[in-house]
């Protein structure tokens, strides 16, 4: 039996349907030997935190790219706490300018990854992170 | 996988291999014996410019006889706020409109709805009702100007708002030009802003095509979008092969009515992307209007050269741009005008440079319009039709990639045909594996972005961003609680009941769409009568 595997809940959080950063990311999560949920498009908060708890996820990780970042990120911060569930850890990426990078990690977010943030970056953070 | 080709190296370091993303293999050198293989034959395969099958270009004189059209992508905020940008554009001397929805507008949902929060007028205009676009039309004349509605899932509803507000404003309905995206089957592949179950979304774009025969004649009810399709990982033959079958799917949910596709199959048009290969990108666009023309010749029986045209917009890709220097997009958009022009587009518009940071503020979406502009009245590109016709190279990969464009639709038609295989998630899965790898491909550093994976710098950068103000959310729920409190209540129950209806019944849903907008019935309240009705699409898990 080998250990067992970081499990990464990928979500789409509120309206916004590009979608081709968060199935990138999926698939280089699940070829670095991870188990990944990706939630679909369109998820609510409470529907994207449901599912990290009932998987257990280690890690959850946010595509944003309407600029709406800070906004999602504070919501489902909140709502991992209110569920007792702040032991999993919250990571965004998308279209976030530098400038937002401190309220984001202020508000309890633990990985910030820009657009433009080679994939295997955030693979090694999540490797670091959870072990 | 990458966009520009793959390049093998020999021990010398010569490159001894150019593979493009479409499959094609290039030579070092072409030569008249390059013709002979592929039995190149100049009546057959290209046509004087303006003639079938249209491989050079669609008009005879090309831009000598009519420059492209520039059709930047724009509209944020309230009305108000969209409406100034277009009269900035039109006034810098753009020739058509291309509108930006935000987000709960695309997906049917009212300003006040919880789910809109942080959204309303984000990343396009908000539209609630009929007053809004009362707004964002105000000064704009609708006989000249052609308006781009870049929305798919509540298309049928803004193309009976235009209507609409074209009435109130006194145009002749019959002399208005409007492009619905309304193109449900790409969103679906790409760009996510589907609503309804995916049969009874096809049927609306129907309906919209049905309508327009007869009541907005010089509309062009769908705007077939490649262009997503390649920016969630296609290649350049996947990229048209998919978006002429999504359009054949169209044609015949409508021929199924029992039209002829010689009535409507003219007014469908294109939305392709331009990034990568300028020599691929060129090839693409020869021999898709060839394929295109002639699926329309043999498939439907259509004669009419100009219906037989592949129109629409060729635009550059968002996907080539990168977050780095930001500044290098500049010169990238410019490359993709190039292509462009070399490619004979009609129509064409460029993403700004800082759209990796935020939506383009006005001096670069400035600069995307002034970048066309040059391409078109500085370096030459108007003064003959097809310039790279006769080159060995040329026609030689233009032959190849039509073969390829073949290959990719009969390969989804012997699987059941597109909308099977989109269902099933089958091209989704595609799609992803091929971005995945193109990915891959810029990090291994076999993909050369210059200043991201070679010759980078580790500056930080500072763009100009584009804010969004949240004041424009309370200003747009505000003018919707008025909209709601003026109007009569009762009569827009009654509309909202009779589209219920005849959604149900399987009539044509415009003519009661029309009624419900002019009775300033909201986007929302319309869109919930589809989702009670069509239920809501469940996508397929595809990674």
């Amino acid at each position: 039996m080998g250990e067992k595997p970081i499990k990464v809940v990928v979500a789409k959080p509120g309206l916004d349907g590009h979608d081709r950063g968060a199935k990138v990311v999926a698939l280089a999560l699940k070829e670095a030997g991870m188990e990944v949920i990706y939630t679909g498009l369109h998820q609510s908060v409470d529907s994207i935190v449901t599912t990290a708890i009932q998987e257990d996820a280690d890690v959850l990780g946010l595509s944003v790219m309407t600029g709406g970042h800070v906004h999602i990120c504070r919501e489902v911060v909140e709502k991992l706490r209110a569920e007792g569930a702040a032991d999993i850890l919250v990571a965004v990426g998308g279209v976030i300018p530098s400038r937002d990078i401190p309220t984001l990690k202020d508000l309890g977010v633990a990985g910030v990854f820009p657009g433009g943030t080679p994939i295997d970056e955030a693979v090694a953070w999540i490797q670091a992170t959870v072990n | 996988m990458s966009d520009v080709a793959r390049y093998i190296h020999n021990d010398k370091g010569e490159v001894t291999e150019v593979i493009y993303p479409s499959g094609i293999e290039v030579k070092a050198v072409y030569g008249p014996q390059d013709l002979e293989r592929i039995g190149f034959d100049y009546e057959r395969d290209l046509g004087e410019p303006g003639t079938y099958p249209f491989t050079r270009n669609n008009f005879a004189l090309g831009y000598r006889s009519r420059e492209w059209t520039t059709r930047q992508y724009a509209g944020f905020g309230t009305p108000k706020e969209t409406n100034e940008r277009w009269k900035m554009l039109l006034g810098a001397g753009q020739t058509g409109l291309n509108v930006a929805f935000d987000l709960p507008t695309q997906m049917g949902l009212d300003s006040d709805d919880p789910r809109a929060a942080g959204e309303v007028g984000r990343v396009g205009m908000a539209i609630d009702s009929l007053r809004d676009f009362e707004i964002a039309f105000e000064g704009i004349d609708m006989h000249r100007v052609g308006t781009g509605l870049t929305i798919n899932a509540v298309a049928s509803i803004m193309m009976a708002m235009y209507e609409a507000v074209a009435e109130k404003y006194g145009f002749d309905t019959a002399k208005i030009s409007c492009t619905p995206q309304n193109d449900i089957i790409k969103e679906v592949l790409g760009r996510g802003a589907w609503i309804y179950d995916l049969d009874a979304a096809v049927r609306l774009i129907g309906d919209t095509i049905e309508y327009a025969i007869t009541a907005q004649p010089r509309t062009y009810p769908t705007s077939i979008c490649g262009y997503h399709i390649r920016e969630s990982g296609a290649n350049s033959a996947q990229e048209m092969a998919y978006a002429f079958l999504i359009a054949n799917t169209y044609i015949d949910e409508v021929v199924k009515r029992g039209y002829d596709a010689r009535q409507f199959a003219g007014r469908i048009s294109y939305n392709l992307n331009i990034y990568g290969n300028l020599w691929e990108q060129v090839a693409k666009f020869r021999a898709g209007r060839k394929v295109w023309a002639r699926n329309l010749r043999e498939r439907y029986g259509i004669e009419k050269p100009s219906d037989l045209m592949l129109k629409g917009l060729f635009a550059g890709g968002g996907s080539g741009l990168m977050k780095a220097e930001p500044e290098n997009n500049i010169m990238r958009g410019a490359f993709y005008g190039l292509a462009a022009a070399l490619s004979g587009a009609q129509s064409t518009a460029l993403c700004s440079f800082d759209e990796a940071y935020s939506i383009p503020s006005p001096r670069s979406a400035l600069l995307s319009l002034r970048t066309l502009q040059i391409i078109m009245e500085e370096v030459g590109l108007r003064d003959t039709v097809d310039p790279l016709a006769g080159s060995y190279f040329i026609e030689t990969i233009t032959h190849e990639m039509e073969e390829k464009i073949l290959a990719e639709m009969k390969e989804i038609e012997d699987r059941g045909g597109m909308l099977e295989n989109v269902k099933s998630g089958y091209v989704g899965r595609k799609l992803a594996r091929q971005a995945y790898e193109w990915e891959m491909g810029i990090e291994r550093g076999e993909l050369i972005k210059v200043g991201v994976n070679k010759y980078a710098t580790a500056r930080e950068e500072e763009v100009q961003l584009h804010e969004y103000d949240e004041s424009w959310q309370v200003t747009q729920i505000a003018n919707l609680k008025d909209v709601r409190r003026t109007r009569d209540d009762s009569l827009v129950a009654e509309r909202l009941r009779a589209l219920a209806d005849v959604a149900r019944s399987g009539r044509n849903v415009m003519p009661a769409l029309k009624e419900a907008c002019l009775a300033y019935a909201t986007v929302g309240e319309m869109s919930d009568v589809f989702l009670e009705v069509f239920g809501p699409y469940k996508e397929p898990n595809v990674v």
